[in-house]
C-alpha cells in the first residue's frame, strides 16, 4: 500500500455515507473531512447515528453508499483489524474487556497484533501506557475487579495499545462523577496533544466544550450543524434536537 | 418410480407429520426462540417424556395421550427446576456462559439417553391404543390413523400455545420478557420468574408432544439425535421465537422429508432436517419467515 | 525469562515420553494393555485438538465425529483402493481434515455459539448419511479389513498402532501448547472473549478462527485414521459416533482448557476410569459417569481440574468478585 497523500490533507475522509437497516436509514449521506491533530466532538440525541457513523468509520459496520478515507487510502472495504493496523482504535460505549485476560493482557492484544514495528519489549510498553492512564497497580487484576473508571480507562488503553493515529472515544464518559469526568477528559486532552486525532461522542456538554476544536451534531443520521462548540450550541436546530422533545 | 399420485401421497403424509413435527418444536420454540437458552437437550427431554408414556401404557394400559397429558405437570416441575440450575449457574454469572452453558445441555442429554437405556434397555418400545395399527384407505394410498390421530392432538396443541403466548397476560409477559427484559423489571415483574415459568410450559408441553412421538412410531434411547436436526431446523427455520411459523416451518419440513423418502428411500431421510438446518444458518439465520 | 527453560523441560518430557513407549512395545508380551492405552491416546489426541476450537477459541464443536469419521473413511477408502501404508492414510486423513475444517471455520462467518455447535452436528449426520450410501466401503453395514503385515521393530500390529497413537498425540499436544504460547493464542481467547472487540484491536479473527478449526480437524481427523486398522472393521454407525464428541469435549471442558495439559489430564483421567468401567460394569455407565462428571465440572468448577489445582485459573473463572 502507497501512502501519498499531501502533508495537510485531512486524516480522515468520510464522503456521503450512507446506512440503512431494513427500511430505517440510520445514516444519510454523511460527509465530514477530519484534520489531523484535530479534537473533533460528535454530538447528537440517541439514536441520531452517532455510533453507526463511528462503527462505519471502525469498520464493524459497511455503509451501502459512500467511503471513508484514511490517509489517503480509501478503505471502506476493510475488515475492521486492517484499519486497526492502520491506526484507528476506538472504544465502546459499554466497555468490551477481554473478560478472562488480566489488565495488561488485554493491552498486549492490540500490541501484539496491531502496532507492528516496536523495539521496546511489549511488557515494558503495556505497562507505560498503563502507568500513564494511572492503571499501573492494576496491571495483574482481571477485568471484572475494576471499577466504571478504571474500566472506561482500560478500553482507552487498549485503545492507545494498537498506536493509532485516530482514537475514537465512544462515551467514555457516560455514568462517571464529575471528578471522574474531569480525569478522563485530562487525559484524553493529553493525548490530543501527542499529534492523536480524536473523535469523541459525548452526552456531556460540559466534556464537548472543554474538549472539541470542533463539533458535529448528527440528528437522525443527518449532519445538522459542525463546526465551532460555541456555534454549535448556539444553533436552534441543534438546541431543538436536544430540548425540544 | 415416480408418479403424480404417489407425489401427492407423500405431500399429504408431509402436511400430517409437519403438523407433529410442529408439535415436538414448539417448546424449542419458545425456550430457545424465545429465551435464548441453548437448549440441544430439547428432543432429549421430548424422548424421555416418551418413555415415560410407554411406562404408564405398558403398567397401567392408560391411553398414551392420557398417559401424556398426567405427566405434564412433572414435566412442568421438571422444566422449572432445569430453568433453575441453568439461571443460577449461567445467566447470573455471566462470564464465558456460552460454552459453558451449551455443554451443560448436552451432558444433560447424554445423561438422559444413558438412563433410558439402563432402565429399558436399546430395543424400540410402543404402545398400544385402539387407534395405532389401522389405516383409512382413499383409493391407492393409505393413511395411518396413528398419523391423523397426531396431527390433530399436534395441531391443537401448537394453536392453544400460541393463543396462550398471545391472548393471556402471562404470555404476553413471557414475549415481553423476550424482547425487553428490562421494561418488565421497570414495571415490577421479576423476569427470572418470568422466564422459569416460560421454561416450565416449554418442558410441560413435551409431555403431549412425547405421547405423540409414541404414538407416531416405536421409539429407541438415541432417537432424541435425530430430533436435534428436526427441533432446531424447524425453530430456527420459523425464525426465532415465531409460534405461527414454526407451524409453516414444521409443515416445510414435513413435505420435504416425506418427498424424499418417498423418492430417494430411507436411507437419505436423516439427512434432510440437518441439511435444511445448514442451509437456513449459512443463508438467512434470521428464519425464513422471521423479523 | 524461563520461557526456554520450560521448552526445554517440554521437549525432555516428549522424548522421555516417547522413548518409554517405544520400550514398552518390546518388553510387554501382552497385548491388552496396548488395546487400553491406544483408546487412551486417542482420547487425549482427541481432548487437546478439541479444545484448541473449543476451548482457546470458545467455539463448541459438537462435530469431533465428523472429523473422526471422516479420518476414519479416509483411511479405509485409500486403504482399500490403492493399499496405501499406514502412515500415507493418516497424513491424507489429516489433510481432509484440515479440508473440512476450513469448512467449519467458514461456519463462523455466520454463526457462533449455539447455532454453530448445532450446525457442526448437521454437518456431522450429512457426512455420515453420505458415507452410509456410499458403496465403495461397505454403506451402513460397515466394512472388514485385512492387516497388512506388521513393521519393524514391533512384533503386533496393536503395538505398534499405540506407538502411532502416541506420536499422534504428542503431536496434538506440542502444536496445542505452540498456539497457546504464540500471539495466536492470545488472539483466539480474545475473539472467545468478545469478538468485535477482539477485531477493532487488530485481530484477525476470521484468519484465527480459520486456522483453529483447520489445525483441529486435522489432528481429530489423523487421530481417527488409525481406528480401522485398530478394530479392523469400519462402519459407518461407530466411526460417527457422537460419544466421540462427548468424549472430547467432556474431557477437555473437564481438564480444563486454559492451558494443554487440562485436556490431557481430563483425557487420562476419564479415560483409564471408561476403561475401567467398561471392563468391569458396563459401556453405558461409563458414558453416564462421563456425563455426571461433565455436568457437575460445568456447573461447579468451571475452569476444570486445572482450576481446582492453580489458582491463577480459578481467579479468572468469573462471577465470583
Amino acid at each position: 500500500m502507497t501512502v501519498t497523500a499531501a502533508p495537510d490533507a485531512p486524516l480522515l475522509q468520510v464522503g456521503t455515507l450512507t446506512k440503512t437497516f431494513g427500511g430505517f436509514t440510520a445514516l444519510d449521506n454523511i460527509s465530514v473531512d477530519i484534520r489531523k491533530g484535530e479534537r473533533f466532538g460528535l454530538i447528537g440525541p440517541n439514536g441520531s447515528g452517532k455510533t453507526t457513523l463511528i462503527n462505519c468509520i471502525s469498520g464493524a459496520l459497511r455503509p451501502q453508499v459512500g467511503s471513508v478515507v484514511f490517509c489517503g487510502e480509501d478503505i471502506t472495504q476493510l475488515p475492521p483489524h486492517l484499519r486497526a493496523r492502520r491506526g484507528i482504535a476506538r472504544s465502546f460505549q459499554i466497555p468490551r474487556p477481554f473478560k478472562s485476560m488480566t489488565v495488561l493482557e488485554n493491552l498486549m492484544v492490540g500490541l501484539d497484533f496491531a502496532a507492528v514495528g516496536s523495539s521496546l519489549p511489549e511488557e515494558d510498553v503495556a505497562m507505560s501506557i498503563l502507568t500513564r492512564m494511572g492503571l499501573a497497580s492494576k496491571a495483574g487484576a482481571s477485568t471484572d475487579t475494576l471499577s466504571q473508571v478504571e474500566l472506561r480507562k482500560m478500553e482507552l488503553a487498549r485503545a492507545l495499545a494498537v498506536r493509532p493515529k485516530l482514537l475514537i472515544s465512544d462515551e467514555a464518559m457516560a455514568g462517571l462523577s464529575s471528578s471522574e469526568v474531569d480525569e478522563v477528559l485530562d487525559l484524553l486532552i493529553s493525548l490530543g496533544e501527542e499529534d492523536i486525532t480524536i473523535i469523541m461522542i459525548e452526552h456531556i456538554m460540559q466534556a464537548v466544550m472543554r474538549f472539541s476544536e470542533r463539533v458535529m451534531c448528527l440528528d437522525a443520521g443527518r449532519i445538522i450543524a459542525i463546526g465551532a462548540p460555541a456555534e454549535v450550541m448556539a444553533n436552534k436546530r441543534v438546541q431543538e434536537a436536544y430540548l425540544g422533545t | 418410480m415416480f408418479s403424480m399420485d404417489l407425489l401427492l401421497g407423500a405431500v399429504v403424509l408431509g402436511v400430517l407429520l409437519g403438523c407433529f413435527y410442529a408439535a415436538v418444536s414448539v417448546g424449542l420454540s419458545v425456550s430457545f426462540g424465545l429465551l435464548d437458552v441453548p437448549h440441544v437437550a430439547h428432543p432429549a427431554f421430548l424422548v424421555l417424556a416418551s418413555y415415560g408414556v410407554y411406562q404408564l401404557n405398558e403398567s397401567y394400559d392408560i391411553d398414551p395421550l392420557l398417559a401424556g397429558l398426567a405427566i405434564t405437570p412433572l414435566f412442568f416441575l421438571f422444566g422449572l427446576l432445569a430453568y433453575r440450575v441453568y439461571y443460577e449457574t449461567f445467566e447470573r454469572r455471566g462470564s464465558d456462559a456460552g460454552v459453558r452453558g451449551i455443554a451443560f445441555f448436552f451432558g444433560i442429554a447424554f445423561i438422559i439417553e444413558v438412563l433410558i437405556i439402563l432402565q429399558f434397555g436399546v430395543d424400540q418400545r410402543s404402545v398400544s391404543a385402539t387407534y395405532i395399527g389401522k389405516s383409512w384407505r382413499f383409493g391407492e394410498f393409505r393413511i395411518p390413523i396413528r398419523q391423523l390421530v397426531a396431527f390433530a392432538v399436534a395441531l391443537a396443541l401448537t394453536v392453544l400455545l400460541a393463543v396462550y403466548l398471545s391472548k393471556t397476560f402471562m404470555g404476553r409477559a413471557i414475549r415481553a420478557v423476550a424482547q425487553d427484559e428490562e421494561a418488565l423489571r421497570l414495571m415490577g415483574a421479576n423476569p427470572v420468574r418470568i422466564k422459569q415459568f416460560a421454561f416450565g410450559i416449554a418442558t410441560a408441553v413435551l409431555g403431549i408432544a412425547g405421547a405423540l412421538l409414541i404414538i407416531v412410531a416405536p421409539v429407541e434411547p438415541t432417537l432424541d439425535r435425530a430430533y436435534i436436526g428436526r427441533t432446531f431446523c424447524v425453530v430456527v427455520m420459523a425464525g426465532l421465537g415465531s409460534i405461527s411459523g414454526t407451524l409453516i416451518a414444521a409443515i416445510i419440513l414435513g413435505v420435504a422429508e416425506s418427498i424424499v423418502l418417498t423418492m430417494f428411500g430411507a436411507s437419505w431421510a436423516p439427512a434432510i432436517s440437518f441439511a435444511m438446518l445448514l442451509g437456513v444458518l449459512a443463508v438467512r439465520p434470521q428464519g425464513l419467515l422471521g423479523r | 525469562m524461563n520461557k526456554h527453560r520450560h521448552s526445554i523441560a517440554f521437549w525432555a518430557g516428549v522424548a522421555i515420553f516417547l522413548v518409554a513407549v517405544l520400550s514398552m512395545t518390546q518388553i510387554v508380551r501382552n497385548e491388552y494393555p496396548f488395546f487400553a492405552g491406544y483408546v487412551i491416546l486417542q482420547f487425549i489426541a482427541l481432548a487437546v485438538a478439541w479444545s484448541i476450537l473449543g476451548g482457546y477459541a470458545g467455539y463448541v464443536n459438537f462435530g469431533t465425529n465428523a472429523f473422526f469419521g471422516v479420518g476414519v473413511y479416509t483411511a479405509v477408502g485409500l486403504f482399500k483402493a490403492t493399499g496405501a501404508p499406514l502412515v500415507v492414510q493418516i497424513a491424507a486423513a489429516a489433510v481432509i481434515g484440515m479440508l473440512l475444517g476450513f469448512a467449519v471455520g467458514l461456519l463462523t462467518l455466520r454463526m457462533r455459539g449455539i447455532f454453530f455447535s448445532i450446525a457442526t452436528i448437521a454437518l456431522a449426520i450429512i457426512i455420515e448419511t453420505f458415507v452410509m450410501n456410499w458403496r465403495f466401503v461397505g454403506g451402513a453395514a460397515g466394512i472388514q479389513l485385512q492387516r497388512p503385515p506388521v513393521m519393524a521393530p514391533f512384533d503386533s500390529y496393536v503395538k505398534m498402532l499405540f506407538f502411532v497413537q502416541a506420536l499422534l498425540a504428542v503431536t496434538a499436544v506440542a502444536i496445542a501448547r505452540y498456539i497457546q504460547n504464540s500471539r495466536i493464542g492470545r488472539g483466539l481467547q480474545a475473539l472467545r472473549d468478545d469478538e468485535l472487540a477482539a477485531e477493532c484491536t487488530g485481530v484477525p479473527t476470521l484468519k484465527l478462527k480459520l486456522v483453529a478449526c483447520m489445525i483441529s480437524g486435522a489432528l481429530i481427523s489423523a487421530a481417527g485414521a488409525p481406528a480401522a486398522m485398530y478394530l479392523q472393521y469400519a462402519d459407518p454407525s461407530s466411526a460417527f459416533n457422537l460419544s466421540y464428541s462427548v468424549s472430547a469435549l467432556a474431557m477437555a471442558l473437564i481438564g480444563g482448557t486454559a492451558h494443554w495439559i487440562g485436556p490431557v489430564l481430563g483425557a487420562i483421567l476419564l479415560g483409564s476410569t471408561q476403561q475401567l468401567l467398561a471392563v468391569t460394569i458396563s459401556s453405558e455407565v461409563n458414558v453416564l459417569v462421563l456425563g455426571i462428571m461433565l455436568v457437575l465440572f460445568v456447573v461447579g468448577a468451571p475452569k476444570g481440574i486445572i482450576g481446582l489445582l492453580r489458582p491463577r485459573y480459578r481467579l479468572r473463572a468469573g462471577g465470583k468478585p
